[in-house]
This record gives structure tokens, C-alpha cells and sequence, in this order.
């Protein structure tokens, strides 16, 4: 079997009273592909953001890398080093470059030298196709440009798993397929992806598996082919009739 | 064409209504009716010539009197023979501060670096001795460069812990929270001059016998922790002006808490509240001249000294003039300084 690389054992999260993940339990292998989709509120960003410790569990285990995610978020640097994550609303640096938004972490974090750390960013920022926009400021940049710009921001960490949360949903239909092109060169590179979406054409050419929520629980989790083809759970069915219409 | 635009000018700005042309004329009227006599006593009747109190006859201002106590107004009660020193560490200062003008943006860090950690230490040594240099005791400081030497210090100190007490008051551990929340509202919750006497009178009678710490240093520090409880209340609403995602796109790439606060929010939080940073520096040295209340006297404290001067009784007007001019002039500087770390700020974003 392959290697385990993220896992979550019975791991519950509660907002105060209100029980947001429920029971979660599920692998991810490394180099796998794992779409997260569902309803608004069924837990997707909950869960995603347990995975590198934005959000705190309050019950279970999480494990990444062999390194428990401590509840008390002891840990959390080492884990969130080798973790990138792609937000909704790009979260860009306002004041800085593009170039410095790629540079910063790799800098500081990691101590690299600051010429290396640039030459770094600008390879990644080509990898994503605005290697000219490096010297512009993200307010400067199209929507689908600074979410390019923020995969690249994330890749420059040379993460071993990138997590997605709904990292197309800000964007016009012309843009998300730029951005969309460039998650599939990741995925094609081998890169362990975890993606909150709701772009089935996306999960059907990249996913390895599917996961469906629905009220904090996984209600269904299958290989790509046989959750589009034999949904098992009613609300499945009925989320998959709803999004593929 | 000139003629025309300024009519056109007049229109809009003075006369575009019969309420605002009645207005303007009243106050344009007043203007005319105080303005000449004011520049016949300031300038056309004034005395600049003279090196008493008996050479000024005439109906006008008498400015011999700034003349003859201009380096007390400046200096203070520092000996003349080392006013050097003083006028060195300014110079430097103001040096420094014009070269960041001029030199790229990476290395102004450097400046910053200068000013806050080592110029202070040179100008300290300067002014107050060692090294060689005579000592001069803090008490024969005084006039305008005190006020600066109050300023800047107060700056210094009163921005970094500023800073800290804003970070302080959003941390999540409950005794930092809580000790920040309770010593911003403390020192806001007083007035400066309560700070001011309670530096120089009461606080040396909890000090070990034995210890003594200088009055102006205790004053200096009453004064820069004042301020710091504004500038604290002011970086907090830059900081609640970020959005979350700031935060989490920090965390994410795997930065601690010190390292995402320095790198990413406080750099943005700054930037946002530029003004209200400004305005609470202006008033930390507008106010500075309350230290006259422990006997100890800056620029204003000068000019209140000189016009009680037997020789030279009856002249606080134009003293006070010459006060209000500096102090309005230093101010201007400061909040032009500001409004263009604005504009630069807000072209280099969008
Ligand atoms: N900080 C919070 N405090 C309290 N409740 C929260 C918080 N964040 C999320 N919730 C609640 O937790 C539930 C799951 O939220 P989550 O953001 O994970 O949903 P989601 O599946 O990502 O939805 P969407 O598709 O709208 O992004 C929701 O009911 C939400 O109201
Ligand atoms: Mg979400």
C-alpha cells in the first residue's frame, strides 16, 4: 500500500456548541487527489483548514507527515512548513510585490538567502505564467493573475501537499480556467492536492477520490469514476443532479 | 485668459451663492480690517535693531527681544562654549533624515535602524558628556532644543511599546490581554499633567534611598509612556482593519507569531494609520511644554522666564508670537512629512 501521508482519526470540532465536524475519518495517500464537495456550511473549509491547524479539533487525531497536529497547536510550524494552502480570496500581501509576496516566507522562514529565494519565486512564478507581473503590486493584477500568483506564493515553501479552499470561487468563468490549467500542471507533477470545489470537470480529469460532506459528516467518500457513476447516498444523488445540471 | 480663469476661480470658490457671497465678503472684510494693523506692528512699526529693552520707541513689536534671548530660547541654560555639541547631534539628525529623501527604498531601513538604536546614543553622549566630553547637568538644558530632545525621545520610545501594547491587547493569552487592556486605559485614563508631577515629585520618594534618577529622564519617560498608551489604541484600529485572511496567509506559510506580525500585518496597519500616528506625535510635542509646571523649561518655559526678566517686562506678545510660529512651523513640517509618506504609500499599492 502507499504511503499515508495525511490522516484523520474520529476528529470532531465544535464553534463553541455548534458540532462542525463530526466523526471525520479518512486518509490521503501521497501524491493523491482528493476533491472535497458539498453543500454551503457542510464543513469543507472546517475540515480543510484542520489539516494545517487554522482551525483547532478539539477531539481525535490529526496526523500529517508522521507529525501529530497537537490540539493545542504546539507543533503547528513544522506541520504548516510543509503545507500549502490556496485561499478563496487569494489573501495576497497588499504591500508587497508579487516577487516579495513569493519571496517573503522562503526568506524568513526557511532562511534561504534572499537572491536565491528570488530567483526561486521567479521559476515558480513562470511555472504559473506571470513571471512579467513580478514587479507589480497584487492590487495591480487580475483576479485569476493574484490567485496564480498565490499558488506560486504557496509552491515556493516547496510544500509536499497543497490544500485548495474553493480557490476558484472569486473568479470570472474566463479566469478560472487559467487558474484551473495551472492546478492541473501540479497535479500532473505529482503533487499531493486536497481541493474544496465545486468544478466537476475539474474533479473528474484530476481527482483520484471524491469526498462529499453534508453537515459535518463525510457522507460519501469513492474513487472519481464511481462517485460520479454510482452515487450511493441519497443527498449525494441529489447534490450531483444539482451541480451537474 | 488669466484674468478670466480667476474670475471663474472667484465664482466657484468665494461668490457661487448669495449666502456664500455674504459670508465671503464679511470675513474678506475683516481680513482687510485686521491684517494691516497686525503687519504694521509686526513688521512696518516693529524695532529689529537694538540690544535693549530702551531701543524699542516706536509703537510696533519689539523683536530686539527675541534677538538678545534667541540662543536662551534655543539653548536654554547650556554653557555657550559648548553649544556645538548640541548643534552637532541636530545636524546630524536633520542630515540623516534628508538623506533618507534621496537614497533607495531598501536601504532606508538602515536610516530607520541609525535613528532609532544608535543616533540616540550619539546624541545622548553629545549633549550630556563622557567620553571626554564635560558633563552638563540635564537642569541647564532648556528652550526649543529640549523641546526637541522631549520629542524625538517620547518618538522612540512611546512607537515601538506603542506597537507592543497593540499587539498586547489582541494577544490570546489572557495576562498579556489583560495587562495591555489595563495599562493603555491607566495611562489614558489620566492627564498628562498628573504623569508629569507624579515623575518628578512623587516618584522619587518610592525610589531606594540611595538611587537617583534624573528629573528630566523621569519626566522624559512619564511622557513617552503616555503617549505610548495612544499610539497603542491607534495601531489597534490598523490592526482590526485587516482582514483575517492576512493572518492565515501568514500562518499558512509557516510563520510564527513574531514573524507574521513584523512581516505582514504591522507593515499594512502602520500604513493605515499614518494620520492618527501623526496627529498623536504633534501632540506629544505641542504638549511638552507642560514640564514648565516641574521647573523645567523648553521653549515656552524660556519665553515665560524671559518676560518676567525685570530688564524686559512687557514683551510676552511677541514672545508668545515667536513661540506659536515655531511651534505651528514644526508641526506643519511633521504633518506635510506625513501626507506625503501617504501619497507614496497609496501610488505604490494600487
Ligand atoms: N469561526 C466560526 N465560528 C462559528 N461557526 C463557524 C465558524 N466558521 C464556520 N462556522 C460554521 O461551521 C459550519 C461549517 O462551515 P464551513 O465554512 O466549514 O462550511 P463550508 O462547507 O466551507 O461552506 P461554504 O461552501 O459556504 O464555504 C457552518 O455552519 C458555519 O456557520
Ligand atoms: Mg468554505
Amino acid at each position: 500500500m502507499s504511503e499515508k501521508i495525511i490522516e484523520f482519526r474520529k476528529v470532531n470540532k465544535y464553534y463553541g456548541k455548534f458540532h462542525a465536524l463530526k466523526d471525520i475519518n479518512f486518509n490521503v495517500n501521497k501524491g493523491e487527489k482528493i476533491v472535497i464537495c458539498g453543500p454551503s456550511g457542510s464543513g469543507k473549509s472546517t475540515l480543510i483548514r484542520c489539516i494545517n491547524g487554522l482551525e483547532q479539533h478539539q477531539d481525535g487525531d490529526i496526523i500529517v507527515q508522521g507529525n501529530v497536529v497537537e490540539k493545542t497547536l504546539k507543533n503547528i510550524e513544522v506541520v504548516r512548513k510543509e503545507i500549502g494552502m490556496v485561499f478563496q480570496q487569494f489573501n495576497l500581501f497588499p504591500h508587497l510585490t508579487i516577487l516579495d509576496n513569493c519571496a517573503l516566507a522562503p526568506t524568513w522562514v526557511k532562511k534561504i538567502p534572499k537572491k536565491k529565494a528570488e530567483e526561486i519565486a521567479m521559476e515558480h512564478l513562470k511555472m504559473v505564467k506571470i513571471s512579467e507581473q513580478a514587479n507589480k503590486f497584487p492590487g495591480q493584477l487580475s483576479g485569476g493573475q493574484q490567485q496564480r500568483a498565490a499558488i506560486a506564493r504557496a509552491l515556493c515553501m516547496s510544500p509536499q501537499i497543497m490544500l485548495f479552499d474553493e480557490p476558484t470561487s472569486a473568479l470570472d468563468a474566463e479566469m478560472i480556467k487559467e487558474v484551473l490549467e495551472i492546478m492541473i500542471d501540479l497535479a500532473k507533477a505529482g503533487m499531493t492536492m486536497v481541493v474544496v470545489s465545486h468544478e466537476m470537470g475539474f474533479a473528474k480529469t484530476v481527482a483520484d477520490r471524491v469526498i462529499f460532506m453534508d453537515d459535518g459528516k463525510i457522507v460519501e467518500i469513492k474513487k472519481t469514476k464511481e462517485f460520479f457513476e454510482n452515487p450511493e447516498n441519497e443527498r449525494t444523488k441529489l447534490f450531483l443532479s444539482q451541480i451537474l445540471k | 485668459m488669466q484674468i478670466e480663469n480667476i474670475k471663474n476661480w472667484l465664482k466657484i470658490n468665494l461668490f457661487s451663492s448669495w449666502y456664500y457671497s455674504l459670508i465671503s465678503i464679511i470675513i474678506i472684510y475683516y481680513f482687510l480690517l485686521i491684517f494691516p494693523k497686525f503687519l504694521d506692528w509686526a513688521v512696518f512699526n516693529a524695532t529689529f535693531i537694538g540690544n535693549e529693552k530702551s531701543d524699542c520707541k516706536s509703537s510696533g513689536a519689539c523683536w530686539v527681544f527675541i534677538k538678545v534671548w534667541f540662543n536662551k530660547l534655543i539653548y536654554g541654560f547650556y554653557p555657550e562654549k559648548d553649544l556645538w555639541r548640541i548643534n552637532l547631534s541636530f545636524f546630524i539628525l536633520i542630515f540623516t533624515i534628508s538623506l533618507s529623501f534621496f537614497i533607495k527604498d531598501k536601504f532606508k531601513i538602515y536610516i530607520l535602524f541609525f535613528l532609532i538604536l544608535i543616533f540616540p546614543i550619539i546624541a545622548f553622549v553629545l549633549i550630556k558628556g563622557g567620553f571626554g566630553l564635560e558633563y552638563i547637568e540635564t537642569r541647564e538644558w532648556g528652550g526649543l532644543s529640549l523641546t526637541f530632545i522631549l520629542t524625538f525621545f517620547g518618538i522612540i520610545f512611546a512607537f515601538p511599546l506603542g506597537i507592543l501594547l497593540a499587539l498586547g491587547r489582541r494577544s490570546e493569552l489572557f495576562f498579556i490581554r489583560y495587562f495591555s487592556l489595563l495599562f493603555i486605559e491607566f495611562w489614558r485614563g489620566i492627564p498628562l499633567i498628573t504623569v508629569i508631577f507624579a515623575a518628578a515629585i512623587m516618584f522619587p520618594i518610592f525610589l531606594p534611598q540611595g538611587l537617583n534618577v534624573d528629573k528630566l529622564l523621569r519626566v522624559a519617560v512619564g511622557i513617552a509612556i503616555f503617549e505610548s498608551a495612544y499610539i497603542a489604541e491607534v495601531v489597534r484600529g490598523g490592526l482590526q482593519s485587516l482582514p483575517k485572511g492576512q493572518y492565515e496567509a501568514a500562518k499558512s506559510l509557516g510563520m510564527g507569531y513574531w514573524k507574521m506580525n513584523f512581516l505582514v500585518i504591522l507593515p499594512q496597519a502602520i500604513k493605515a494609520v499614518i494620520p492618527g500616528i501623526t496627529n498623536t506625535f504633534i501632540a506629544l510635542f505641542k504638549d511638552t511644554p507642560l514640564i514648565i509646571l516641574v521647573g523645567l523649561l523648553e521653549l515656552l518655559g524660556m519665553v515665560n522666564l524671559a518676560k518676567s526678566n525685570s530688564y524686559w517686562l512687557g514683551l510676552a506678545v511677541e514672545g508668545y508670537l515667536f513661540v506659536g510660529i515655531i511651534f505651528w512651523f514644526f508641526s506643519f513640517i511633521l504633518s506635510r512629512y506625513s501626507q506625503n509618506l501617504e501619497k507614496k504609500f497609496s501610488s505604490e499599492r494600487y
